[in-house]
């Protein structure tokens, strides 16, 4: 058995691909609910009303799918410029750290200042700490060829222990009866509830603005253009002229920038303060996220929520029947796979001895 | 011939998708016999010895070997049944000794103690018969390109091969050294060892073989007694339509210097580093330099390219020291035809229309501000593509499914034609434009070149070719481990001088 490379794809093979794919993970997650000992038919159902199924279910999405988008635009635009930005969950926390340094109520009152100077602060302050974070891995590897898989990956850690270290420290709430736990944020520094009684805040609008905005970086400007020469031919964009050292900072800056704002959005939207475990891996999903959307800022959207409805209905789901959450894991990491494979094989045949 | 065929490939058929890489091929190889298999590139001679080599699987057809067959897609068959494959790239390991290297993978791998003495011997044995002068524990890495070439058939001979397939080997050596790859395979011959000799230099091919088959687009064209023919008859079978070759054509009138190189030097460099090279290019005029590839000249060019600075020496362009830097050579009217044009001149994932546009996109005509004027960019893009005749792919196409042919009109026309309100290139720096590509791309590619320098260019074809640098150059220097002759006009050369010098050798004016 091996791979040939096809000589051309066909457009409706582009497009069957993941659709395919997305059967495939239903087909193998089906057998998954079937071994459980639950109704296949009715455990899909009743995840997808959890995800899906009414207000509460949609508004319980989106709030999930707001760092999920902020971390896979973040993935997205390092990983078009072949940077392996490993650490979006690092930057997350970062961005989180900096926003409740800026906003939170330390002592009594915080940072003194009007909210329209605040708010634009604490945002700015997130993600400067996130592309800072990454700064250093991305010098390392133009300069010194450094791979930054291994440095944003441990740099992860470093992150979560000082962000421990902060939490029982310097910003550590002295009313949370000793749990670790940041001060809260001003209450003025929260974003606002897009729909009254739920969750999901104005920090959709963000993730979707920064969506548009990405995709048009990419299309219509010359910066857009040097990324994706960098990214898919690095000796012919130096051939042509592309600066490729400042263009792999600037996407360093703005991919941690991304993953940094998520952590601020996730602290101003939803939780109000740091723990340390506000993100269930946001950081890794983030890039489960990007390869789904094929790395289009657009595709970033729909992949997130997607992502963002499996977890979402699986929780609903397993309280309904007896089927484990990890299944929303499963299913993710198996459309993964069923995604990338199926991209494998529309450029490449399979052929049998 | 009366005997049967040592080697016999019936209907041999292989298809990608589309395209048609062989096309119901059948051959046969007698005893003691030179084959020369020729084409142009793409004609289909690397996927059929890729077939018979057992890289490839082919979709119909069959091979025997001495009239057993051989089981499809294995190599290891294949040099079980005594076939022997001297690639065009060498596939030696060079921080081993040629012992070592011809040792390797022949001895069985849960012996604890290698047969070291006894290899030895028998390598030596069969380098004396074939008279191939080495050195068993000399390491490839010391080792010259012919020598390596030598150590690569030993290799073969010494597994005990009794067909040789060899695929353009004399793309690397100097003409003194093809000459002596072409006694010792006369030499195999006698032997009774059977000969495959891949190849698109004709006069080589009338040379050695005794036999011609011609492939043409995949498919088998001619087959005929070597004696039986001459060349303006193979190339004709190789391209399809007569061919005559373009009559040289001088430089009309020289111009000032345009660049001039002063005794630069460069440091590192797995590709050959250049010790104190001085050469001056001046307008209306082709300066070509030959030599054999890895002695620097991909140095040279990419230092001329802007993608790397000089360690010492002095380049000025137009009188202003040179910057290595890519965009400030293009906005100087410097056009850069790199090596590889699949992995240095395009991104073949990006359209045509971007990669055309995309040297200048920082440029006024194409850009304002952080912007992409697309609409501009894509109207250059589109008279590129009509005046250098760019075709399969469209504007919007990935750059990638270009032919090799058409990428190369796409780089040329992007060096050489200049976005409105722009000058035409200075000086032009070609490095082995013609490589791979068709006869008709050739002379079109040349012929684009010899009109640039009558506008007025200066040009600096860097070529592995010395028909070419025979054919265009007006002076003619030749690189040896970095070193640069003189550059002297064509009149004072000759092919046998050039070799010379290829090899090193002092040569007398």
């Amino acid at each position: 058995m091996h791979l040939e490379k096809r000589s051309s794809t066909s457009a409706t093979a582009f497009l069957l691909a993941p659709l395919l794919a997305v059967l495939v993970t239903l087909v193998i997650s089906s057998l998954l609910v079937a071994w459980a000992g639950a109704p296949v038919g009715r455990t899909w159902g009743l995840l997808l009303q959890g995800a899906f199924g009414s207000v509460f279910a949609w508004s319980e999405t989106l709030t999930r799918a707001i760092p999920l988008m902020l971390t896979g635009l973040a993935a997205t635009v390092a990983f078009k410029a072949r940077l392996f930005n490993i650490g979006a969950e690092g930057q997350l926390y970062a961005g989180a750290l900096a926003a409740v340094a800026v906003g939170g109520l330390h002592g009594t009152e915080g940072l003194p200042g009007p909210v329209w100077v605040l708010f634009p602060l604490m945002m700015l302050a997130s993600a400067v700490a996130g592309a800072l974070l990454l700064l250093g891995p991305a010098l390392m590897k133009a300069r010194l060829g450094v791979d930054e898989v291994v440095t944003t990956l441990l740099l992860n850690f470093i992150v979560l222990l000082m962000v421990s270290a902060m939490l029982d420290g310097p910003m550590k709430d002295p009313t949370a009866m000793g749990w670790p736990q940041s001060v809260a944020l001003q209450g003025e520094l929260e974003l606002t509830r897009l729909i009254e009684r739920t969750r999901v805040h104005s920090g959709l609008i963000w993730a979707l603005t920064l969506a548009l905005g990405l995709w048009l970086v990419f299309k219509y400007t010359v910066f857009g253009f040097n990324v994706q020469a960098l990214g898919s031919n690095a000796r012919a964009a130096a051939f042509a002229g592309v600066p490729v050292t400042r263009t792999v900072t600037l996407v360093a800056l703005l991919s941690g920038a991304l993953a940094g704002l998520a952590g601020a959005i996730e602290v101003a939207g939803r939780t109000s303060y740091v723990t340390l475990d506000m993100s269930p891996g946001y950081g890794y999903s983030g890039i489960v996220v990007a390869m789904l959307a094929g790395l289009h800022p657009l595709g970033v959207v729909a992949a997130s929520v997607f992502i963002a409805g499996v977890l979402v209905g699986a929780d609903s789901m397993s309280r309904a029947i007896g089927v484990p959450t990890y299944l929303a894991d499963v299913i993710v990491a198996v459309s993964l796979l069923c995604v990338l494979v199926a991209t494998l094989l529309t450029q490449y045949r399979l052929r049998w001895r | 011939m009366v005997d049967a065929p040592v080697l016999r490939l019936s209907g041999i058929t292989k298809r990608f998708g589309a395209l048609v890489a062989n096309d119901n091929i059948c051959l046969a190889l007698q005893r003691g016999e030179v084959l020369a298999l020729l084409g142009e590139n793409g004609a289909g001679k690397s996927t059929l010895v890729s077939i018979l080599f057992g890289h490839y699987i082919a979709d119909e057809g069959t091979i025997e070997v001495n009239a057993r067959p051989l089981p499809a897609g294995n190599p290891r068959a294949a040099l079980d049944a005594g076939i022997g494959m001297v690639h065009q790239h060498f596939t030696l390991a060079d921080n081993l000794s040629v012992l070592d290297n011809v040792v390797m993978g022949t001895e069985p791998l849960w012996r604890l103690r290698s047969q070291r003495a006894q290899a030895r011997t028998h390598l030596i044995e069969v380098a004396q018969r074939f008279g191939l002068s080495v050195q068993p524990e000399a390491l490839i890495g010391g080792l010259s390109v012919g020598e390596r070439q030598r150590v690569e058939i030993l290799k073969a001979l010494y597994r005990g091969a009794r067909i040789l397939i060899l695929d353009e080997p004399t793309a690397v050596l100097t003409p003194q050294e093809s000459e002596a790859l072409f006694r010792t395979l006369s030499q195999m011959v006698q032997e009774g060892l059977s000969i495959i000799f891949i190849s698109h230099k004709l006069t080589e091919v009338l040379r050695l073989s005794h036999r011609v088959a011609v492939l043409r687009q995949g498919k088998l064209v001619a087959q005929a007694k070597t004696a039986d023919t001459n060349q303006a008859q193979l190339a004709q079978w190789m391209v399809g339509h007569a061919v005559d070759a373009a009559p040289r054509r001088p430089a009309q009138s020289v111009g000032p210097t345009v660049c001039d190189i002063d005794s630069v030097s460069t440091t590192g460099g797995l590709r050959g580093r250049l010790n104190r090279v001085s050469l001056a290019l001046r307008a209306g005029e082709i300066v070509a330099i030959a030599g054999v590839s890895g002695n620097g000249q991909a140095a040279l060019a990419q230092l001329l390219c802007g993608m790397q600075a000089a360690a010492s020496g002095v380049i000025t362009l137009q009188g202003e020291p040179m910057r290595a830097s890519p965009a400030w050579l293009v906005s100087r009217g410097v056009a850069r035809i790199p090596e590889d044009r699949h992995t240095v001149g395009v991104v073949g994932d990006l359209p045509v229309w971007e990669n055309v546009v995309s040297e200048r996109l920082r440029s006024t005509v194409f850009s304002r501000g952080p912007w992409v004027r697309r609409a501009a960019a894509r109207q250059h893009a589109q008279r590129v593509v009509d005046t250098f005749d760019v075709r399969g792919g469209g504007l919007l196409g990935p750059a990638r499914s270009l032919s090799g042919g058409n990428m190369q009109k796409l780089i040329l026309g992007r060096a050489l034609l200049p976005p409105p309100g722009e000058a035409a290139p200075l000086l032009i720096v070609a490095h082995q434009p013609t490589w791979g590509l068709d006869i008709g791309a050739v002379a079109y590619v040349q012929a684009q070149l010899v009109a640039a320098r009558d506008a007025g260019a200066a040009v600096l074809l860097l070529s592995d070719d010395l028909d070419e640098v025979m054919a265009l150059g007006d002076r003619i220097a030749v690189m040896h481990e970095g070193r640069l002759t003189e550059a002297r006009p064509h009149g004072q050369w000759s092919r046998e001088s050039i070799g010379l010098a290829m090899a090193g050798a002092a040569h007398a004016s």
